[in-house]
């Protein structure tokens, strides 16, 4: 279809094919969460997908188009299952709702559906919960400690449905490494004890470092596959760690290495799945290479300076924006002219 | 010496198509909102609520009216290489005199409403409708054009308002009081203290996303409007069809 034919070289794909290519590669990441996190990923996932399959037959409905072949060519069940990664895990449905709404509707739908949409569905979710839910987006439970053993089912159903209030959520929710990073350097304490923190592992986030190395697992599978190019994921990444490593040799004890800054947050997930959306993303392969290395770029200045701890969503929305100008600068030009 | 045109009432004939044509022209074909998408920076700034869309709306339904009637009666003596100022001042005295008023009589709401009270000399939708229609018209269809642009502005802002407010607060017609009195304090119609509201919509993103679904909800209309009676919609969509594109 519309954007198979420039996500891979060799025989063109359909959107199904390729969304059922990603959603493989996320399978390693998700069982890891799903580990972590017990139940509280299994309604996240359950409900991501269930509004997003709800929300997309409504809006085909509507625009009057065949329900059945869009249902089923999975770029919506991408979408929803990138969102129920990316909200923390025990969320409340309605936020879930909320999320799938925008992502769907707003972002997707409104703009002419798939393939017309300028904006990453799900990062429009995400951006839009974050901005109007601070205090729930910000909830994730510590990994482990609220996993299958931990949380029971009635509990979850409870946290889910029950619009159980915020302030339940102290027992196990705990700030990440990225938060922790970022109120306590306010606080002008060293990043030496900082680190020492039990909300820190051997790379990035306790728990965390893992996740991350499965999304790098899935990536790189997907890369094999040639559903995706190399261009995004190598500028994405690049520019992070070169931009991190710069501040980091300037002064190691303002600003965390850049391996803390891959392997924690949503670096690695954004340069692999979110990114490289075909629809969103720039076309031409140096206009790649410009798009992704300014999210790098982006979510660097807002994790260190701005008023977010990761910034996946905000760079790729503010990158999605520029693309139209950056695919008109960067056209190959045709042999012979 | 130049000699002045003498000032004379004008006769007015309005004939009831006129007149449906001049309001549904306001409230609909060409509102300064949806269509001409005039005046956006009070439109987007003030509409957190449906009281401030509805205290703003209608102190720019004054200034228009007070400000095209006089425009139009005084065309005549107007030179065409100073109108703009003119026209200008003319709107910047009722303005002043507006911003007096709120602030004697509804001061709470004016503070809220703040600079966007004096700001009204700079809506492009009172300005226009000056150049465009009260400068060429007799002050009875000045009155009625402004008249209703002005409704059908105050309309957008009220819609906008009342969206923003429900999404993001749950309520509607909170601060009532500072336009209707104590007795209206009633009048908040919420939607229970549970309500998780999206703060989005209160926020500036929240107008600009609102005012765009109003747009597309206003074009998918007529769209509908217009398929199953296609004879009568192309008399009456010419003008506005322009309008559209022109905004």
């Amino acid at each position: 279809m519309m954007f198979a034919s420039h996500s891979t070289s060799t025989a063109p794909l359909d959107v199904s094919q390729v969304m059922r290519q990603v959603l493989y590669a996320l399978i390693p990441g998700t069982l890891l969460l799903l580990w972590f996190f017990g139940w509280g990923l299994l309604t996240n996932w359950v409900l991501a997908i269930g509004f997003g399959l709800g929300f997309e037959a409504i809006m085909l409905k509507w625009r009057q188009r065949p329900i059945q072949p869009f249902l089923l060519d999975y770029s919506v069940i991408v979408t929803a299952w990138l969102l129920a990664v990316a909200l923390p895990a025990y969320s409340p449905w309605w936020l879930m709702a909320a999320a799938m709404l925008f992502a769907v509707v707003i972002a997707k739908h409104l703009y002419g559906g798939l393939g017309y949409n300028p904006f990453n569905p799900a990062m429009v979710g995400y951006a839009a919960m974050l901005v109007s839910y601070p205090l729930q987006m910000t909830a994730w439970p510590a990994p482990l400690d609220a996993g299958f053993g931990q949380v029971g089912f009635e509990q979850t159903m409870q946290l889910v449905f029950g619009g159980a209030s915020p302030a339940s959520w102290d027992g196990f929710s705990a700030a990440t490494a990225l938060d922790t990073v970022k109120t306590d350097l306010r606080t002008h304490k060293p990043l030496m004890d900082i680190y020492a923190k039990e909300t820190f592992g051997w790379l990035g986030g306790r728990g965390w470092e893992w996740v991350n190395l499965a999304w790098l697992l899935g990536g790189l599978w997907l890369l094999r596959q040639r559903i995706i190019s190399w261009h995004i994921p190598a500028a994405f990444l690049g520019s992070l760690v070169l931009i991190a490593g710069m501040f980091w040799i300037i002064d190691p004890a303002q600003y965390t290495s850049p391996l803390f800054h891959l392997f924690s947050g949503a670096a690695i997930l954004g340069a692999f799945f979110i990114a490289t959306d075909p629809v969103t993303a720039s076309t031409t392969p140096r206009g790649k290479l410009i798009y992704a290395a300014g999210i790098g770029l982006f979510i660097y200045i807002i994790r260190t300076w701005g008023g977010y701890p990761d910034a996946v969503a905000f760079s790729v929305i503010i990158m999605n924006m520029v693309v139209p100008l950056i695919d008109h600068y960067t056209q190959p030009r045709v042999y012979g002219t | 010496m130049i000699k002045l045109p003498t000032f004379k009432l004008e006769p007015v004939n309005l004939s009831r198509d006129e007149f449906r044509s001049l309001s549904l022209e306001g409230l609909w074909r060409n509102n300064p909102g949806l269509v001409q998408l005039l005046g956006l920076c009070p439109l987007l700034a003030v509409t957190n609520n449906v009281v401030n869309g509805l205290g703003l709306g209608l102190a720019t339904i004054i200034v228009l009216l007070a400000s095209n009637v006089a425009v139009s009666a005084v065309r005549n003596f107007i030179r065409q290489e100073v109108r703009i100022p003119t026209f200008i001042l003319i709107i910047a005295a009722n303005v002043t005199i507006i911003d007096m008023l709120m602030k004697a009589f509804f001061h709470d709401l004016y503070n809220i409403l703040g600079i966007f009270i004096p700001l009204i000399v700079t809506n492009c939708a009172v300005l226009g409708r000056s150049e465009a229609f009260a400068s060429k018209h007799e002050p009875v269809r000045a009155g009625l054009d402004s008249l209703m642009m002005g409704i059908g502005f105050m309309l957008v802002l009220m819609v906008l308002g009342g969206m923003r407010e429900l999404v993001a607060n749950g309520t509607l017609f909170s601060q009532a009081h500072l336009m209707f009195g104590e007795a209206a304090r009633g009048w908040v119609i919420s939607f229970g203290k549970d309500f998780h509201g999206l703060l989005l919509a209160a926020l500036p993103p929240g107008a600009f996303i609102g005012l765009g679904l109003l747009v597309a909800m206003k074009n998918s209309i007529d769209q509908r409007l217009r398929k199953p009676a296609p004879k009568a919609a192309t008399v009456a969509a010419a003008p506005s069809a322009t309008a559209g594109e022109a905004a």
